[in-house]
């Protein structure tokens, strides 16, 4: 089965996220004000072979605990569609 | 005495050289270089990963390196006991690959630093460390993820076990906020692991090895690596 993965990589809460506060303060510059807070993150996109969804999931997920993510200061999720 | 110094290359490394330079022409000590798809690591005894961008910073600072085939050998290599320092990228890939705990976040203010700043020697009983005489030293930075993370419980154990070597302070060795060049956590400039064998540091050691250069603060570090092996003999 050929899948697509949507996978999402943030900053845990706990975590200072410096280029989220930067860009909420241009943000608020450009007229903006009642923002509370921006975070920023990555998104990654991968297409792939598995059986089905199901172990295209265990997959992803072995894929962003091992190397897209760093789970001491980040969080994942991701979607696995059919394509 | 005669310590057998390997500097890794990865792609991207940019200051193998100078790491190699120091060790050779200043200290007149036995180094090469190890190509970063090697894996033999059977003749040194100390190695050294040392700054720069290696694998371009993709993902995030030493998170490729981390998987390059001489990883394997290092972490060997650290579970024998053997000395490994990282330097800037090579600390930062001393967390990726867990050998040292903890994370790097992007500077506080979002700048690359290149400067001189002073750290204090918060640690003299390590292999890196044990020479130290002025415990207030001047070393140059240059870094954009030097911002360093770790949680609450990681820091009481580092604290508790006497890891961190190195924080940032002013002239005198004060230690606050004011003084901390990039937001890390209780101004952390230089860990060790729990069996003190491994180091990593934001601080260019291999940069201030010659007065001409502005310090020669970083000679105490090498000179210790040595110092230890000699003890050891």
């Amino acid at each position: 089965m050929r899948l697509k993965a949507e996978i999402y990589i943030s900053l845990k809460n706990t975590v200072a996220d410096p280029q989220g506060q930067v860009i909420k303060s241009a943000l608020n510059s450009l007229g903006y004000p009642d923002l509370e807070e921006v975070r920023m993150g990555k998104f990654i996109t991968l297409t792939f072979n598995a059986k089905d969804i199901k172990e295209g999931e265990i997959k992803i997920n072995e894929m962003c605990y091992k190397l897209l993510a760093n789970p001491i200061i980040e969080d994942y999720k991701f979607i696995v569609k059919e394509l | 005495m005669r310590v057998n110094f390997g500097v890794v290359v990865f792609p991207g490394s940019n200051c193998d050289q100078d790491c190699f330079y120091v060790i050779k022409d200043v200290l007149n000590q036995p180094v090469k270089y190890i190509w970063h798809e090697e894996r033999e690591l059977e003749n040194f005894d100390c190695i050294v990963l040392p700054g720069g961008f290696s694998y371009g910073d993709y993902l995030r600072t030493g998170a490729i390196a981390r998987f390059s085939p001489i990883m394997n050998s290092i972490l060997e290599f650290a579970n024998k006991g053997k000395l490994i320092i990282g330097i800037c990228n090579g600390f930062q890939i001393l967390l990726e690959a867990g050998l040292l705990p903890g994370a790097m976040l992007r500077n506080r203010d979002l700048h690359f630093i290149c400067k001189y700043v002073y750290v204090k020697v918060e640690n003299i009983n390590t292999p890196y460390t044990l020479l130290c005489k002025k415990r207030i030293v001047k070393m140059p930075i240059a870094h954009n993820e030097g911002n360093y993370y770790i949680d609450e419980a990681g820091l009481g154990e580092l604290e508790k076990n006497a890891q961190i070597v190195m924080r940032y302070c002013s002239k005198k060795g004060e230690i606050s906020d004011d003084f901390n060049p990039n937001g890390a956590i209780s101004n952390i400039a230089g860990i060790v692991n729990k069996k003190g064998n491994v180091f990593g540091l934001m601080p260019h050691p291999e940069r201030c090895c010659e007065l001409e250069l502005g310090s020669n603060d970083g000679l105490f570090i090498f000179r210790s690596i040595i110092e230890w092996f000699k003890q050891k003999q």
